[in-house]
């Protein structure tokens, strides 16, 4: 019998609402991520995952309340927000299609006066030889890994990951998530990964979320999300 | 041949002015979608000053000359947080209006200070030529063409290797993952401003000896860089550069060896000549057609 | 209610104008009368930038190619002065026309600055063709007698003939904006690639409104020219169409109504208030306020002002006065959506 040990949250939502001009998009969700796990957060198209996203790293308006790493987060904007710990991989990877491989992962560094590539690049390895490729060039799925090789240089505390299968055939996916698992493993990064696809962001979470049109219908571990009957018939087809 | 190569040389020297003022004009456009109205009123403007710098019009000064640059590019880095910002969060259309606001302002302002009255202002190369085998090149000429393209290329080396021009790159590609990477992209917005002003004021310092400092001066210098821009592709810096040489030789071309293009009708032809240029590449000479993702 | 209010507003300025002479001064109806002919401007440019979101600062360029047609048929021609304003409209516009379909190739602001050209280049080939345009000089214009066996008093022709001209032009423009035209205007203006998308053609839509704008400038500068009785290339510098802008910003780029209390900032200011304004500072500095551009430091500063303080304008501040407190508004209120149409 051993002892749990208590995990610090790293980052928690609390009664979290957010809207767009006059069509509300969030209703009251809340959520906790802790050190060194990986959290999902499941849903359709426009169940609010991204907005959920936005709403910790500024981009949206919100009310309700973010705590990351014990501290408050009033009106922030996303420059502060990143400067806090948090790494934001947003819809369409955001990469700058027009700068070379090379350059994104100077980007990746910018916050710090002394990124260190290589212990980055470990994990992305065939990253070197494509140094000078412009990454608008690079497949989908080598853009994510770049996104991900950015996001990871920054050193974060917290990767925030918004669909990133999306557009990418399975084996990509399969490789793109075993990367998050790795990163998670070794170096304890924690992370919280919105997906569509949730067989395969179930495959490397600790616990998730299912979110329904702006609110939280569901939580626990993944393996109690793989299991429960109304995941299966419509997150997982069976 | 002969005067084929003098006005070359005089094409090259007024084309670089044209480049650097696109450049500028291309800067602020790329990062912010937001035409400066006033780049040319603001060159002039900081001219103005470098001239009461200089004794109001003595003799060259160098140290005037480095002033009036900073000068120009914290007005820029000024104008931007203070007039631009706020409106921009409305709509680019409003921030455009402001700098047609703040181009009639600067030109009143120009007058009220310093008096309309046309004003002699020093050029620092001397008025001699050299003699390469019967052509007579003007040192001006060089001159001018020399410190224009040593500012662009100063310029050229800090968004090439520095981080932060890498950053400012990289935030007028898409400022909204650049903010995701820890970016301010406002203060680079206005770092922006500030070197694109520091450009126009290279602008007017340098053609202002030709063709003298008055409030207008600038008005058809800002249509030829604008000509240029668009001439090199809009979004183009090197395009602007390139577009500026190429409209500065061609003008001093038509203006040499075509007899019916008088120096009334030099704006109008530089117009149609962009005009045409538009019909055959849309894109410009440099430019290629951008696919927006909708 | 909205189908009430615009006719019931078209009858109230029609007796408003028909009785404005009876109150006031001769000056003040001369004034009144260059009200009405930057009215028929200011609802060209609106057009153009209120409703297709294109900013143009060669308007009043487009007035002096509408002065010069009726200048130059009336004395070197001897048309009736009456007839040349129409003709002077149409000129206007296939000017207009003619540099629209190259220029609105280009993508919006920069289309803003080429318009910045059309002044500067005008200004030259007026004085390029002396012999023709008079040159420096520029040209003197008889003054405006009234016709059809009335007896009255120049000012009052030249009011009427402003006003007739401005009543006409006011429903015609609600009429452009109103149908199928006006929707692809307003969808250029709020989104070029979403319009695209849509298949209204942007170049053929913005060209369009080029056209209609520079008709209507045509036939106020032709009524300016009327109204001086004197043409020369400095009557229109890049002054006339900076006013313009600050016009229509002021009564409300997007509102046609607004442009009534455009038009009279635009004449207020331009006599009275700007040059007075401009006393004050000589009195309180060394300012030489007699240096040409010195009357656009006051536009300018106006502009600014009315951007950030009420960047609708009085259309606007009017709409957000008159405006029902939100819960008496149904919910689905599209008074936000279509500003256009008061």
């Amino acid at each position: 019998m051993g002892s749990y040990p208590l995990m610090a949250a790293l980052l928690e939502l609390s009664d979290v609402s957010a809207r767009y001009g006059q069509v509300a998009a969030l209703h009251g969700v809340t959520l906790t991520v802790n050190e060194g796990e990986v959290v999902s957060l499941l849903g359709a198209n426009g169940a609010g995952k991204t907005t959920t996203l936005r709403a910790v790293s500024g981009t949206v308006r919100r009310s309700g309340s973010v705590v990351l790493n014990g501290k408050r987060l009033g009106r922030v904007t996303p420059e502060s927000v990143a400067r806090a710990g948090v790494a934001h991989v947003p819809e369409g990877r955001g990469i700058f299609a027009e700068l070379t491989v090379w350059e994104n992962l100077r980007m990746g560094g910018y916050m710090l006066r002394r990124p260190d590539f290589q212990s980055a690049l470990a994990y992305f390895p065939w990253l070197q030889e494509r140094r000078n490729q412009q990454a608008g060039t690079l497949s989908g799925g080598e853009q994510q890994m770049l996104a991900l090789a950015r996001a990871f240089l920054a050193r974060p505390r917290l990767l925030m990951l918004d669909e990133p299968s999306l557009g990418l055939a399975p084996l990509v996916t399969r490789e793109v998530f075993r990367v998050i698992s790795d990163l998670n493993e070794k170096e304890g990064l924690a992370v919280l990964v919105v997906e569509q696809n949730a067989a395969v962001a179930l495959g490397v979470a600790h616990r998730g979320y299912v979110l329904e049109t702006g609110s939280i219908v569901l939580e626990g571990t993944a393996d109690e999300l793989r299991t429960n009957d109304a995941v299966r018939s419509a997150y997982l087809g069976y | 041949m002969q005067t084929f190569f003098q006005t070359l040389f005089t094409g090259l020297s007024d084309g670089a002015v044209y480049g650097s003022l696109a450049l500028a004009l291309v800067l602020i456009y790329k990062a912010t979608e937001v035409i400066n109205f006033a780049q040319g009123e603001m060159a002039m403007f900081t001219t103005y000053i470098a001239w009461a710098l200089m004794d109001h019009g003595a003799a060259w000064k160098w140290w005037a000359f480095f002033a009036t640059l900073a000068i120009a590019f914290l007005g820029g880095a000024a104008i931007q947080q203070t007039l631009i910002r706020p409106l921009e969060r409305a709509s680019v259309l409003t921030a455009v209006m402001a700098t047609i606001a703040l181009l009639v302002i600067l030109n009143g302002l120009a007058g009220w200070i310093w008096s309309p009255q046309l004003q002699f202002f020093p050029s620092p190369f001397p008025t001699s030529s050299w003699d390469v085998g019967g052509v007579h090149i003007a040192k001006q000429d060089v001159g001018t063409f020399g410190i224009v393209m040593a500012c662009v290329l100063v310029l050229w080396l800090f968004f090439r290797f520095t981080k932060l021009g890498l950053a400012m790159r990289a935030g007028a590609l898409n400022p909204a993952a650049a903010r995701l990477m820890g970016v301010r992209t406002s203060w680079l917005l206005a770092l922006g401003w500030g070197f694109a002003a520091a450009l126009g004021a290279v602008s007017g310092m340098m053609v202002a000896p030709t063709i003298f400092l008055t409030p207008n001066m600038m008005q058809a210098v800002l249509i030829y860089a604008f000509a240029a821009a668009v001439l090199g592709g809009l979004e183009s810096p090197v395009g602007a550069v390139a577009g500026g040489l190429a409209l500065g030789v061609l003008l001093n071309m038509l203006g040499q060896y075509v007899h019916p293009v008088t120096t009334e009708l030099r704006l109008p032809v530089a117009l149609a000549i962009l005009l045409v240029v538009l019909l055959i590449k849309p894109a410009g000479l440099f430019g290629r057609v951008v696919v927006r993702r909708v | 209610m909205r189908r009430l209010t615009l006719p019931v507003a078209f009858a109230v300025l029609v007796a408003v104008v028909v009785v404005a002479p009876f109150a006031v001064s001769n000056y003040r109806t001369y004034q009144l009368a260059l009200v009405g002919l930057f009215l028929v401007a200011l609802l060209g440019l609106d057009v153009l930038t209120g409703f297709t979101g294109q900013i143009s600062l060669g308007h009043g360029a487009f007035m002096g190619i509408g002065a010069y047609t009726t200048t130059i048929l009336v004395v070197d021609h001897h048309w009736r002065d009456l007839w040349t304003i129409p003709l002077a409209g149409v000129v206007a516009g296939i000017v207009g026309l003619a540099f629209g379909i190259p220029a609105t190739r280009f993508a919006g602001p920069y289309l803003a600055l080429a318009t910045f050209a059309i002044p500067l280049s005008f200004i030259g080939v007026l004085k390029r063709f002396p012999h023709f345009t008079g040159g420096n000089v520029g040209k003197n214009l008889p003054q405006t007698q009234a016709e059809f066996g009335w007896h009255t008093s120049p000012s009052i022709w030249l009011y009427t003939i402003s006003w007739v001209c401005a009543l006409v032009m006011l429903p015609l423009a609600f009429w452009i904006v109103r149908g199928r035209f006006g929707r692809a205007m307003r969808a250029v203006r709020d989104s070029e690639i979403a319009s695209t998308a849509n298949g209204v053609s942007t170049a053929a839509t913005k060209t369009a409104a080029f056209g209609i704008s520079a008709f209507y400038c045509g036939v106020a500068g032709a009524l300016y020219a009327l109204a001086i009785n004197y043409v020369n290339p400095d009557t229109f510098p890049i002054d006339l169409s900076i006013l313009l802008i600050v016009g229509i910003v002021v009564g409300g780029a997007g509102s046609l109504y607004g442009m009534v209390f455009g038009a009279l900032f635009v004449e207020f200011i331009r006599i009275s208030w700007g040059p007075a304004i401009l006393d004050l500072f000589s009195k309180v500095h060394h300012v030489n306020t007699h240096a040409p551009g010195s009357g656009l430091v006051v536009y300018g500063v106006v502009l600014l002002v009315v951007l950030y303080v009420a960047p609708a304008g009085v259309a606007g501040l009017v709409r957000s006065a008159t405006r029902l407190p939100s819960f008496l508004r149904r919910k689905d209120d599209a008074s936000l959506s279509d500003p256009g149409l008061v």
